[in-house]
């Protein structure tokens, strides 16, 4: 892990919130784990070329078994996965919604 | 204009990697399908595979957006395919089993129905000997993932029909594939290409020249591959790339296309690539 891109990671998730915090670091860890590159949450994983259209779907599939979540509908586009900080959004919205009462 | 293929209903028969990659392929493009294989069980992963497919093609927003979805029926009975508008077999690549196959398909639809083998590299001559119509017989090559490869090769043997050729090539236009059309031999063009190069790069690892990754990365970065031949390898499955290389080695008499040692010893230890969980890489679990 470079020192760079932990700065930025650690920068760019100033305004969230301590759980969407968490769940950035953990995909970026699984990123990390698979890619071998600690990438900072706003690059686009897919123009970098980091991210291949078969690993998308594990990554999909990877936020769904870790956090309980079903991404179907409208939600399953690219564009919520083009970076770190869009899938922790997902997440958080996708969780927010299930808590939710008579969700 | 382009052919509405709404109301097709495609058979294929062989419910495996390319068999579920055809399948939601065709899905996605407003086809019914009929997936016929040997055992419910192998139908029950397949529907299920076929499900992550649709996913995965969503996703990538890889369908036209404006079609439904077709509805998918799977059966062991093989003439549940009788009215298809065309058959594709995508059964295990062994000249004889698709020859059982295809004898039995030709037998079962009426004349005039597409029958499609997509094998990737034994020549569709030799399979027309087991056809009752050999003019309506073509290959056709799918890629994997089916439904994200745009391109489809298409062969035509000695005895394929040109009215089987402008059938084909305007269903596979209709589901948003182009065909290009190639004539017969071991392999057509791209197995005959990639194959022998993917058995050199697994060559080129067992002597211990470079790392897998190390080979994919130079075939990426310096070559513009848009996937290295080793992830491929695992993309396409090591036992059937296995199998193709027989296939080729054995009909061109070259001996250097036979499948490689490291090639083999993965296949024998049940390392198939990602639909094993594991070939060249490592996926971590088994991935379709």
């Amino acid at each position: 892990m470079s020192n760079e891109s932990t700065t930025e990671a650690a920068v760019s998730t100033g305004h969230l919130g301590a759980q969407a915090v968490t769940i950035e670091q953990e995909i970026q860890s699984f990123l990390a784990d698979r890619t071998k590159i600690t990438v900072p949450v706003d690059q686009d994983l897919f123009a970098s070329g980091l991210v291949s259209s078969m690993f998308a779907m594990e990554l999909v599939v990877h936020l769904e078994r870790t956090y309980s979540i079903a991404v179907i509908g409208s939600d399953l586009k690219l564009d919520n996965f083009r970076t770190i900080e869009r899938m922790t959004a997902l997440v958080s919205r996708l969780q927010d919604f299930a808590a939710a009462p008579g969700a | 204009m382009k052919r509405d293929p709404e109301g097709d209903r495609l058979g294929i028969l062989g419910a495996g990697v390319m068999g579920t990659g055809i399948a939601a392929m065709a899905l996605g493009c407003g086809v019914s399908v009929v997936l016929v294989d040997i055992a419910e069980a192998i139908l029950a992963d397949a529907r299920a595979s076929i499900n992550r497919q649709l996913r995965h093609a969503q996703l990538m927003g890889a369908f036209p957006a404006c079609r439904a979805v077709g509805t998918l029926s799977t059966t062991v009975s093989i003439a549940a395919v009788a009215g298809a508008t065309a058959v594709i077999e995508a059964v295990t690549e062994d000249a004889a089993v698709k020859a059982k196959v295809l004898s039995a398909l030709s037998s079962i639809v009426a004349a005039g129905t597409p029958l499609i083998s997509n094998t990737s590299s034994i020549p569709i001559e030799e399979l027309a000997r087991s056809v009752e119509r050999p003019e309506e017989l073509i290959g056709a090559h799918f890629m994997n993932p089916t439904y994200l490869v745009k391109m489809t090769e298409l062969i035509r043997g000695p005895q394929t029909g040109d009215a089987t050729v402008q059938a084909v090539v305007s269903l596979l236009d209709g589901w948003e594939r182009r065909a290009i059309v190639v004539r017969d031999a071991p392999g057509f063009v791209t197995s005959r290409l990639l194959h022998p190069m993917i058995n050199d790069a697994a060559r080129i690892v067992g002597a211990g020249t470079a790392t897998v990754e190390t080979v994919d990365k130079l075939m990426e970065g310096c070559l513009g591959h848009p996937t290295g031949p080793l992830r491929t390898a695992d993309l396409i499955g090591l036992d059937n790339l296995a199998d193709s290389l027989r296939v080729l080695s054995e009909r061109t008499g070259n001996d250097a296309y036979w499948p490689c040692e490291l090639l083999l010893t993965k296949v024998a230890a049940g390392n198939l690539g990602r639909k094993s969980g594991r070939g060249f890489y490592d996926y971590g679990e088994v991935l379709s």
